[in-house]
């Protein structure tokens, strides 16, 4: 909430905890003669418009590109974006609001996510966090987030560095993963899912359908069915 | 006698690239699909009784055929917003295989007579954008994407769309107006997408799984891949086994199996000397089953019939190390997070079950709190436009029932281990004891 607060606090609009400044107009569509754009940053958001049938489709990838250069969802990143697609700063602040992985105050340069949900917390997903929080503290271009289900329960507890996604990982890991990142170093690359075979060994040679079980006896745990 | 379908072959070096696919046999079936008319393909679909894989289980077969027809522009949009806690096939099947999936995405889209298809994937996953993005690429140049594929005169664009964080966007609705640019809210049904979809259009709205088994039944024929898994849920599937197994991953099999096989004899079962406590056979979502349980046969409608659901198939083990409450707490909490805050009843009830969760493991909770959260759980189930509240209501209330007698012993230690309340001073208090 407070993340969502800052940003419509600094746009003068209300919410249901603040009053919203009666004096203050609504912004409007941003003038191109006054709001000067990057051109890498107008490029990516047309190209991206032109994909779509309606060009509002590209309002969440734009504000990526945005966030890209910008660092967070700033005002000024708003006003860019919202002048290239004509539509309303308010508009792209309702999606930035909503949108976990849109930052709506200023954040590091990398960001690390860690998984804290069911699978990755049966796993130690908690201590991994409070290891990383620790390891990462005082550094104020690392943003360290709790996140949820990042769909990587097999190798739980896991994290996405920049999105890169590692894991399992113990809080001893912690301090090395920040020291790679800092470092510009890959990340723990022996533990990277990109390089991760799947776990299934007989993926290769199952057949289907699979021999009946011997004796029958549907209940019994059945080892190597290759 | 056939080989495993999805994940055969699946870490073969190279086979996300079009070379090595082709290579293998790849966009075979997209030819022969395309030599049929849509009418023969969607025949097939129907005939193989394919249920969808992400969470629902619809008839994919059925879904194709309730899209209208006539000059109108109709979409097909792959959903690849796998947020499910437990789930990451698609994960998988995206990063290692996306050839599959295109060519599932072109023969589906033929025979719903699509001209315009989208891949939503889920904004975290970096790598398989990625991975999609340069396959698409090399589709397109090869003629399986874009005007008059093979010869073909049938037309399709592919665009590969980012999320940006955010679990209501993997429900169908909610990922429509995503994709439009707006905020993920579900929308009022009916109009279901197939008739008023994606830019108001018909939209025919598939699961990563799904499309990307859609080859191996060109390949096969729907009848003969019907002959794979049970009657009424027909074919292989990929399960993700995860939690307390000594072999968490993503494992292939036939619709049908004991789910002891799958959990023990795939996944190695909880560590040495643990038991299993609880189990959800389908993401965070399903009601939880006990060890009881584990005979049931690994399909639709066994695991229905047991009380819970197969939803994205993925096995989510608890073994008995594990406090109940604290699993009850993460999945209300995660849900109190994820709800879009359209519907009162999720958008409050999530809310307040985390609150009461908080009382019993701070003490403050009596065993009628139990019966608050049952009903409170109950006042979701089948009130809200979408099923993200019934998502935390069911596995909550599964849990209450199943394990009350240790949510009660909980509540009384804490409670025991609660300071004493503050001295009332006179006439302060009700006749609250």
């Amino acid at each position: 909430m407070s993340a969502a607060g800052e940003a419509q606090a600094r746009a003068g609009a209300g919410g249901w905890d603040r009053p919203t400044e009666r004096e203050k107009r609504a912004a409007t569509i941003p003038d191109p003669e006054s709001t000067p754009v990057p051109a890498a940053l107008r490029e990516r958001v047309e190209s991206a418009m032109a994909l779509y049938p309606d060009s509002r489709s590209a309002a969440v990838p734009a504000l990526h590109a945005a966030q890209e250069l910008h660092g967070w969802c700033s005002p000024e990143a708003i006003e860019q974006v919202a002048c290239v697609m004509r539509v309303t700063p308010a508009y792209l602040d309702s999606l930035a609001t909503f949108y976990d992985m849109l930052e709506t105050e200023p954040a590091g340069r990398h960001s690390v996510y860690v998984c804290t949900n069911i699978s990755c917390s049966l796993r130690g997903a908690d201590e991994l966090m409070a290891a990383v929080e620790e390891a990462a503290a005082a550094d104020p271009e690392v943003r360290v987030r709790a996140f949820e289900c990042l769909g990587a329960c097999d190798i739980a507890p896991m994290a996405s560095v920049d999105g890169v996604y590692v894991g399992p990982l113990t809080p001893k890991d912690a301090p090395v993963l920040l020291a790679d990142l800092r470092a510009g170093r890959p990340i723990l690359p022996e533990r990277q899912l990109a390089r991760r075979p799947v776990a299934d060994p007989h993926a290769n040679s199952r057949a289907f359908p699979l021999p009946p079980p011997e004796g029958a006896g549907a209940g019994e745990p059945e080892e190597g069915q290759a | 006698m056939s080989e495993a379908l999805l994940l055969h072959d699946i870490d073969e070096p190279g086979l996300h690239t079009l070379a090595v696919y082709e290579q293998r046999g790849g966009y075979e079936a997209l030819r022969k699909a395309l030599a049929m008319t849509p009418a023969q393909v969607l025949s097939e679909l129907e005939a193989s009784g394919i249920r969808g894989r992400g969470g629902a289980g619809f008839q994919m077969g059925k879904k194709v055929s309730f899209l209208p027809h006539g000059a109108i522009e109709r979409y097909l949009v792959c959903n690849a917003d796998e947020s499910e806690p437990g789930t990451f096939k698609d994960r998988e099947l995206m990063q290692k295989a996306p050839h599959m999936l295109i060519e599932g995405i072109v023969i589906a889209a033929h025979a719903a007579e699509a001209s315009r298809s989208f891949i939503y994937v889920r904004g975290e996953y970096v790598l398989q954008a990625d991975v999609l993005d340069a396959a698409v690429a090399e589709a397109r140049a090869a003629g399986y994407l874009g005007e008059d594929i093979l010869g073909s005169g049938h037309s399709l664009s592919l665009v590969v769309h980012r999320g940006a964080g955010a679990y209501i966007c993997g429900e169908e609705t909610g990922l429509l107006d995503s994709l439009e640019g707006k905020r993920g809210n579900p929308r009022l049904k009916p109009p279901f997408p197939a008739n008023q979809g994606l830019y108001q259009g018909p939209t025919l709205i598939n699961n990563v799984e799904t499309l990307a088994t859609v080859p191996a039944i060109m390949r096969m024929g729907g009848a003969e891949y019907a002959k794979l898994g049970v009657e009424t849920s027909t074919g292989t599937k990929v399960v993700s086994v995860s939690g307390h197994v000594q072999r968490p991953g993503n494992y292939e099999i036939e619709l049908g199996i004991p789910s002891r096989e799958l959990i023990y004899g795939l996944a190695g079962g909880p560590p040495e000397g643990r038991a299993i406590k609880c189990w959800f056979p389908g993401g965070s979502s399903s009601p939880v089953l006990t060890a009881d349980d584990l005979d049931v046969p690994y399909d639709f409608d066994s695991v229905a019939h047991a009380g819970s659901m197969l939803g994205s198939g993925a096995i989510i083990v608890v073994d008995d190390s594990t406090p109940i409450l604290d699993v009850a707490m993460k999945l209300a909490k995660f849900y109190r997070h994820e709800s879009c805050g359209k519907c009162t009843p999720c958008r409050e009830g999530t809310a307040w079950t985390v609150r009461m969760l908080e009382r019993i493991d701070s003490g403050e909770a009596t065993p009628m709190d139990l019966d608050i959260i049952t009903s409170v759980c109950d006042h979701i189930t089948g009130n809200c436009l979408c099923v993200l509240g019934d998502a935390m209501a069911m596995p909550i209330a599964s849990m209450i029932a199943k394990f009350r007698p240790e949510f009660e012993a909980h509540m009384q230690a804490a409670h025991e281990r609660a300071p004493a309340p503050a001295p009332v001073s006179a006439g302060g208090e009700g006749g609250f004891a």
